[in-house]
């Protein structure tokens, strides 16, 4: 029965395993190269192969990384850099109140799963609709393991052997801009309802126009929570079905 | 303590800092939120209006250093995005959207716009 189980469970994740994958290539692109960049970056600054190795198990978060190098070589309070971080990431909120209803009632893999929702993980996981026969739980397993793989490969390769690249890469990075630009059509497509994505846009775009693009990210959080806010206040709250149409076009 | 142990600890400690707080931004919503209670229905609505707004924010996060007022006027970001955008819609396939995206995007920055 043991035996029989384990059997299943291989299964199981194998199937999601070759489901899963495709989803995370895009994200192996814009890792690998981006995470060498940040290897080398650390090298450079005199921060060899384990610190870059420790920030990208540890920390896992591009923006903040590459601003480490800051910090670490500027030789902060780390109070200073905790708060840093902390602003830096104020957007993981977002993604963790976007995935309460998926990652809630998981049974397993559970602090993982949150420990390693990037920015990256987050956009391939948001619009995730899998089908009956593959197991979600697995599927988000392979996803967010996949992607911190690349993360921490790229920085280690990046770390040791980074200076032999040779061909031209300039531009490679913008492979995770056409990720968010593909999920931005198809969330644009598969719902109705348009209003959520334009304030989204309309209130960061303003925002980098009025704070520059190094202060944007917070006062654009704060805007999209007022502009959602006040059609959630202004129309009484959500009605029963509202915001449903997209699981269930799947 | 010497120089170099000292830039090994200080160093060690902002790395513990800015991991403890990237888990503190990313645990915050599930703690405050545990499985088993009810989810206020304000914050059920966020979580069902919010990755179209955020996917949005991310967009613009992405584009936020072009220089409109350049020399080449941010043409290169939106010449790849227009492909991207029409290529999806069109055929609906991730992979080639953001593959043949990125490739333009290359040699517009390589060999056009220099």
């Amino acid at each position: 029965m043991q035996e029989e189980e384990m059997e299943i469970m291989k299964k199981k994740a194998a199937l999601a395993l070759g489901y899963a994958f495709p989803k995370t290539i895009p994200v192996m692109v814009g890792y690998v190269f981006l995470g060498m960049a940040y290897g080398i970056l650390m090298r450079v600054n005199g921060y060899g192969v384990f610190w870059a190795l420790a920030m990208s198990l540890f920390v896992y978060a591009g923006s903040l990384q590459y601003m480490g190098v800051t910090l670490l070589t500027a030789a902060v309070h780390p109070i200073y850099a905790f708060f840093m971080g902390l602003m830096i990431n104020a957007r993981h909120l977002f993604y963790g109140i976007s995935m309460l209803g998926k990652y809630r009632d998981l049974k397993r893999f559970k602090p993982y799963l949150i420990f390693a929702l990037t920015d990256e993980t987050f956009s391939v996981l948001c619009n995730e609709k899998t089908p009956r026969a593959i197991d979600r739980e697995w599927v988000y397993l392979w996803v967010s393991v996949l992607d911190q793989f690349y993360w921490v490969l790229g920085s280690v390769l990046g770390s040791l052997v980074g200076s032999v690249i040779t061909f031209n890469t300039k531009g490679l990075d913008f492979a995770l801009t056409a990720l968010f630009v593909v999920i931005f059509t198809d969330q644009w497509k598969s719902h109705r309802d348009h209003r959520p994505a334009m304030v989204g846009v309309v209130s960061s775009v303003a925002c980098v126009m009025m704070f520059g693009s190094q202060g944007f990210l917070i006062p654009a959080m704060a805007l999209i929570l007022a502009g959602l806010s006040l059609w959630y206040w202004k129309n009484g709250g959500l009605k029963k079905g509202e915001h449903r149409e997209v699981e269930e076009n799947g | 303590m010497d120089n170099a142990a000292m830039h090994i600890n200080g160093g060690v400690w902002i790395v513990a800092a800015l991991a403890f707080a990237t888990m503190i931004t990313r645990f915050l919503p599930f703690l405050l939120f545990p499985a088993g209670r009810e989810i206020p229905r304000y914050v059920e609505y966020l979580g069902k209006t919010l990755p179209y707004a955020t996917i949005g924010l991310l967009v613009v996060y992405c584009l936020k250093d072009v220089q409109v007022a350049g020399t080449f006027h941010g043409l290169p970001e939106m010449i790849a995005v227009s492909v991207i955008v029409g290529l999806h819609w069109w055929k609906g396939n991730s992979l080639l959207s953001i593959g043949a995206g990125t490739v333009v995007y290359m040699a517009l920055v390589q060999r056009v716009f220099v």
